[in-house]
């Protein structure tokens, strides 16, 4: 009686739960990812501070360049913080204004990074989806040149390249653009292999589905998880080694500047009594590093197959 | 049941290429002979059963037959063609009369897609052209053939059980209805209640669409209730090819003696008084096979001439074939 019953339960109950739509691995991951306090929270704060440089200088009452020659010579005395004088955050040695300053600095240094890590992205994937799905001996020279690609120390590089060809945003893209994609063709190459032996993969091919429509159905959805969590963690890595080139005095050019450079005159000045030339950019700059570390962990972590 | 054989596999022969660690690009590499000279025939509604240890080429030979891994020489004749000598654009009509059905039924299921999406896919590759309500209804019909729900099919891969995988698997092989099914150990990963499940299920399938089957397994027990021949391989050669009963009832070569006296038996008198062959020692590197007779290395039965001479495959009675210089 009881069994019988049960079974009749367990029917109603299956039947019950197994309606509607199913939880797809995306919606797993994002339940996942919001389960994450401080990834949750730095997606907030980053989210906050890309509308702030947006919508920040429609509040400005200087622009990044223009000097207030009040202030100039004596930031010190005149240029510190305050709401009445329109420097919200001072001014730098020059008597420009920091809000400004930072605003723009904020915009240049996310598009560096968020640019640079698409490049990377882009080219990155292709390449490395290539060589690990064609294999063999194409494979191998792909892999070699990367190897040797790799083995070129890359601030160097990017050093004699600014030097030889001048400075200029452009050419800090390439130089970045250029070295950032070789570990992501190493990852998404060994993902590949890892995916082309997958029976769903055997499957497909049994079946008479074409190459094309592997890749694109079968392979690059099963990547984007990888590339996505790598992205984030590449972004952060991007805006260092440009914020370090800046700080060289080898990034940006004035009047334009980026958090590092802002930070490299900041710190230049800090012994005339001016902390706040050095405390806002590098608050910025630390907390945004800060939010990318953070939301790339709770990726990698919502995204992890090991868990499912 | 016809009587006309809808495969004829022919003297197939596979080999891989090796190459060792701290070998230079140009050194030659060392062949592998994963399949060695195989052949048999199969009839439409037919099981074939292929039995060996894991790494003797069991698996190789099914992903041979449907061209996943090149053959060296051989025939694969299906329905009077060669397909292993059409090109892949040639072969692809013929895709849809064999179907395969894997080991691991989890990861022969792509995570990012829901259940219908998997099912219908091989009916999207061959006809691009149905309309999106006959194809639902074709996959809710196949659901219910293999006894899954129709409603599960926005689900995905990871919120089912391995036993359900498999049936969402044979789903997925059985949409274009097909002739063959090549089952690559498809209990093998399952829990043992829900292999009889399986095999069950297979076997009613193929009652009712008049299938043939190749069932792979590592075990005579699995698939003793499915076959109607039975095949055993040892590294990549057929030792024994007989009728099921018969490889039962009288099996020839002393490993498939072995192979049998490793199937419990359920009754405990019987299993006590058992006499079990052992088989010592490891299974042979097939880069170099034993010379002579590929089982020499571990038959109680070995004598001289079995390192010299290769028995050949030939029969001991009819539909009865052995390879082995003492078969009685
Ligand atoms: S040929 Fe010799 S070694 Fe091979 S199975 Fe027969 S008895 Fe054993």
């Amino acid at each position: 009686m009881i069994v019988a019953n049960k079974s009749k339960i367990k029917k109603m109950a299956e039947n019950l739960s197994e309606s509607g739509a199913g939880r797809s691995l995306w919606k797993d991951a994002r339940m996942r990812f919001m389960q994450n306090k401080a990834a949750t929270i730095s997606l907030f704060i980053l989210i906050s501070i890309v509308l702030f440089s947006f919508i920040g200088p429609y509040f400005a009452v200087w622009s990044y360049e223009q000097i207030d020659w009040n202030a100039m010579g004596s930031a010190a005395r005149v240029g510190m913080p305050s709401i009445e004088s329109g420097h919200f955050f001072g001014t730098d040695d020059l008597g420009r204004d920091l809000y400004s300053r930072v605003i723009q600095g904020t915009q240049i240094s996310l598009m560096v990074g968020v640019l640079g890590a698409s490049v990377a992205v882009v080219v990155g994937t292709l390449y490395g989806a290539t060589s690990g799905y064609l294999g063999g001996k194409i494979d191998q020279i792909m892999m070699r040149i990367v190897d040797i690609l790799m083995s070129i120390p890359y601030m160097f590089v990017l050093i004699l390249l600014l030097v030889v060809f001048g400075r200029s945003i452009g050419m800090l893209f390439i130089g970045i653009g250029l070295l950032s994609w070789l570990d992501m063709s190493r990852i998404v190459r060994g993902q590949t292999l890892n995916l082309k032996n997958k029976e769903f993969i055997e499957a497909a091919r049994v079946t008479g589905v074409t190459d094309f429509k592997i890749i694109t159905r079968h392979i690059v959805p099963n990547l984007l998880g990888i590339v996505a969590v790598y992205a984030t963690l590449l972004v952060p890595g991007i805006i260092l080694a440009e914020s370090f080139i800046s700080f060289l005095g080898l990034g940006v050019q004035e009047p334009s500047t980026s958090w590092g450079a802002l930070i490299k005159e900041g710190a230049g000045t800090i012994s005339y009594d001016t902390e706040w030339q050095l405390l806002f950019p590098l608050a910025f700059f630390v907390v945004s590093l800060f939010c990318f570390y953070f939301i790339g962990d709770g990726l990698r972590d919502a995204l992890d197959p090991k868990e499912r | 049941m016809s009587n006309h054989a809808i495969l004829e596999v022919k003297n197939l022969k596979v080999n891989f290429d090796v190459s060792s660690e701290g070998d230079m690009p140009w050194t030659k590499a060392k062949k592998l002979q994963a399949v060695n000279d195989i052949s048999f025939s199969l009839n439409a509604g037919e099981t074939l059963g292929i039995v060996g240890e894991s790494g003797c080429g069991k698996s190789t030979l099914a992903r041979a037959i449907v061209k996943m891994v090149p053959a060296e020489s051989g025939e694969v004749v299906w329905l009077g063609n060669d397909l292993l000598g059409l090109s892949n654009a040639e072969t692809r009509p013929y895709r849809k009369q064999i179907q395969m059905i894997f080991q691991d039924p989890l990861a022969s299921l792509n995570p990012r897609m829901n259940i219908g999406e998997i099912i219908a896919e091989p009916l999207r590759t061959h006809y691009p052209k149905t309309p999106e309500s006959d194809i639902q209804a074709r996959v809710s019909d196949v659901m219910s053939k293999v006894g899954l729900l129709d409603n599960l099919m926005n689900r995905y891969p990871h919120e089912f059980s391995g036993g359900q995988c498999q049936r969402i698997g044979i789903a997925r092989a059985l949409i274009l209805k097909p002739k063959l099914i090549i089952c690559d150990e498809p209990v093998s990963a399952l829990d043992v209640s829900i292999q009889a499940q399986v095999v069950n299920l297979l076997m009613d399938l193929q009652e009712e669409m008049d299938l043939a089957l190749i069932f792979i397994a590592h075990d005579l027990s699995v698939v003793k209730h499915i076959s109607t021949k039975i095949m055993v391989l040892y590294l990549g050669n057929m030792v024994e090819l007989a009728n099921s009963e018969d490889i039962y009832k009288s099996p020839s070569h002393p490993y498939t003696q072995a192979l049998i006296s490793a199937v419990p038996i359920p009754d405990p008198s019987v299993e006590k008084n058992k006499n079990l062959i052992m088989i010592e020692g490891d299974l042979p590197s097939p880069i170099n096979p034993p010379s002579g007779c590929v089982f020499r290395t571990r038959c109680q039965k070995a004598q001289d001439i079995c390192s010299q001479d290769k028995p050949e495959f030939k029969e001991v009675s009819s539909n009865h074939e052995v390879a082995c210089h003492f078969n009685d």
